[in-house]
């Protein structure tokens, strides 16, 4: 973000397609999302999955691995909304001031 | 190197249909608009080309003029050669697109007849338009004869297709008084022109196989860095249409400058007016002159960029600049004409008194004796010493 004006495309023309990846979206959240695995069913027993299924920003990652489960969030683009924590069955999200 | 005798036609044609016959000769790609007074025949004469197999351009007759440049905005995304055509209210409606054009910087030709705005609704010329759209970011120039309209069309796609300018051109003439007056024009052969004319050479265009995005959201973060390249722009304008105009010069013997200027280097008191009125301005000056007064004039025809240095100069020597502009500014220190000159002027150590008389709005009548007026004022402001920041002339008060 620190180019001159004639260091950048014309008009704000995007001349490299998909290039909205390098957007760290991340950047606006005021609030972050905090997870706490002892009551989470997902670490559980690999169930509920409300978090991934509303986060807007794809930005829940539940992965499995030889029988374990993994939660984790990808913060350079989850924007803070607060959606996982609001749909947590378990309380087991919480918000937290960045 | 002047093109010969045999490969010029003359016609009498309005300055529409000259308009018209310079758009079926650059060549177009795409031509999309909605018709409205006075600008009509220029479409209505493209549309019969059209029709009569004689130009192989997409002509789209869009629902608004906010959809006209909107079309011409996307065709011209893709890397076609693109021109359309309003005046006053359907100019107004594209308001929102103007600043996308120019801002995309779409080499885009848009011919106006100049028109009053509502209200009371008005068909006739003034400059209201034209200036409401100054800052929008198109190169705005203003023709005082049919002849020119034709010359200005062609070498505005040079101009606007240029790779240091690639931005709108607005050629303006005046509602009626140059639309529909029938006057001679020179048009050049057909392929004359195309060799003149060329074929646009997009820098960056809309293309399948090389994907890229126009248009996108910039905010506080880039923005201000695109405004920046969009200035820098315009402001190269005169360069570039000074090395058009030569070449063009070469083809035809014709030139007419930023600005034309007639006998002012010895002028006391200069007009400074734009389109039209110029002729009216110069038989003005001649009738002065045979009794003794020392006054010239200056037809203004590139708005935007306002060539605000060379300009200064060319009045700078003058004890009074007399400005007759066909606009207001409602509430503005002057008015859009004036502001430039005295803005132009203001570092200049020796200036000359600016008058601003507006005048002929709605298409009221500039004849001779209102210029007249206005320079019998200007000397006695001279010799008072001071003058009103601006007054109208020509309505009854």
């Amino acid at each position: 973000m620190s180019e001159k004006f004639n260091e950048i495309p014309m008009a704000g023309n995007i001349i490299e397609p998909g290039n909205s990846e390098k957007y760290k979206t991340g950047g606006w959240r005021a609030e972050k999302p905090i997870h706490n695995p002892e009551a989470c069913l997902w670490v559980k027993n690999g169930t509920c999955g409300r978090c991934w299924i509303f986060c807007p920003d794809m930005s829940v990652i539940l992965t499995e691995k030889d029988g374990k489960h993994a939660y984790a969030f990808n913060y350079d683009y989850c924007k803070g909304c607060g959606i996982c924590a609001n749909e947590c069955p378990t309380d087991s999200i919480h918000m937290e001031k960045e | 190197m002047t093109v010969s005798k045999d490969k010029i036609t003359v016609e009498g044609l309005t300055g529409d249909a000259a308009i018209a016959h310079a758009l079926k000769q650059a060549n177009l790609d795409v031509l999309a608009a909605y018709p409205i007074t006075p600008q009509t025949i220029i479409v209505e004469d493209y549309q019969r080309f059209a029709a009569d197999g004689e130009v192989n351009a997409a002509v789209i007759p869009v629902e608004s003029e906010h959809s006209a440049m909107s079309a011409c905005v996307g065709a011209s995304a893709v890397g076609a050669r693109v021109a359309t055509a309003s005046a006053s209210a359907g100019l107004a409606l594209m308001w929102e697109i103007l600043y996308v054009a120019a801002s995309m910087r779409m080499p885009i030709v848009f011919t106006v007849a100049n028109r009053a705005l509502s209200g009371p609704i008005n068909i006739h010329n003034d400059h209201s338009d034209g200036m409401g759209m100054r800052d929008s970011g198109f190169i705005q120039l203003y023709c005082q004869s049919s002849q020119e309209a034709y010359d200005t069309t062609l070498m505005a796609f040079l101009l606007a297709e240029h790779h240091d300018v690639l931005l709108p051109v607005m050629v303006g003439i005046d509602g009626f008084i140059v639309s529909h007056n029938v006057e001679r024009v020179e048009m050049l052969a057909d392929d004359v022109v195309e060799k003149f004319v060329g074929v646009r050479d997009p820098v960056q265009n809309l293309n399948p196989n090389k994907p890229l995005t126009m248009g996108p959201l910039a905010l506080t973060d880039y923005y201000f860095e695109f405004k920046e390249q969009q200035s820098r722009a315009i402001m190269g304008v005169p360069k570039v249409y000074k090395e058009i105009e030569a070449e063009f010069e070469k083809l035809t013997g014709r030139k007419y400058g930023m600005f034309e200027t007639y006998k002012t280097e010895d002028a006391e008191i200069i007009i400074l007016a734009m389109s039209s009125m110029g002729g009216t301005a110069k038989v003005v000056v001649d009738a002065l002159r045979e009794k003794g007064e020392k006054v010239g004039s200056i037809r203004l025809k590139m708005f935007r960029p306002f060539p605000a240095e060379d300009l200064a100069k060319a009045v700078g020597n003058a004890k009074a600049v007399m400005i007759f502009e066909k606009a207001m500014s409602f509430g503005g220190a002057t008015h859009p004409l004036a502001l430039e000159v005295r803005t132009a002027l203001y570092e200049a150590k020796e200036r000359p008194m600016v008058l601003d008389f507006v005048v002929g709005l709605g298409g009221r009548d500039v004849p001779p004796t209102t210029f007249v007026e206005g320079y019998e004022k200007t000397k006695e402001y001279l010799k008072a010493g001071k003058a009103p920041k601006y007054e109208t002339l020509g309505v009854r008060k």
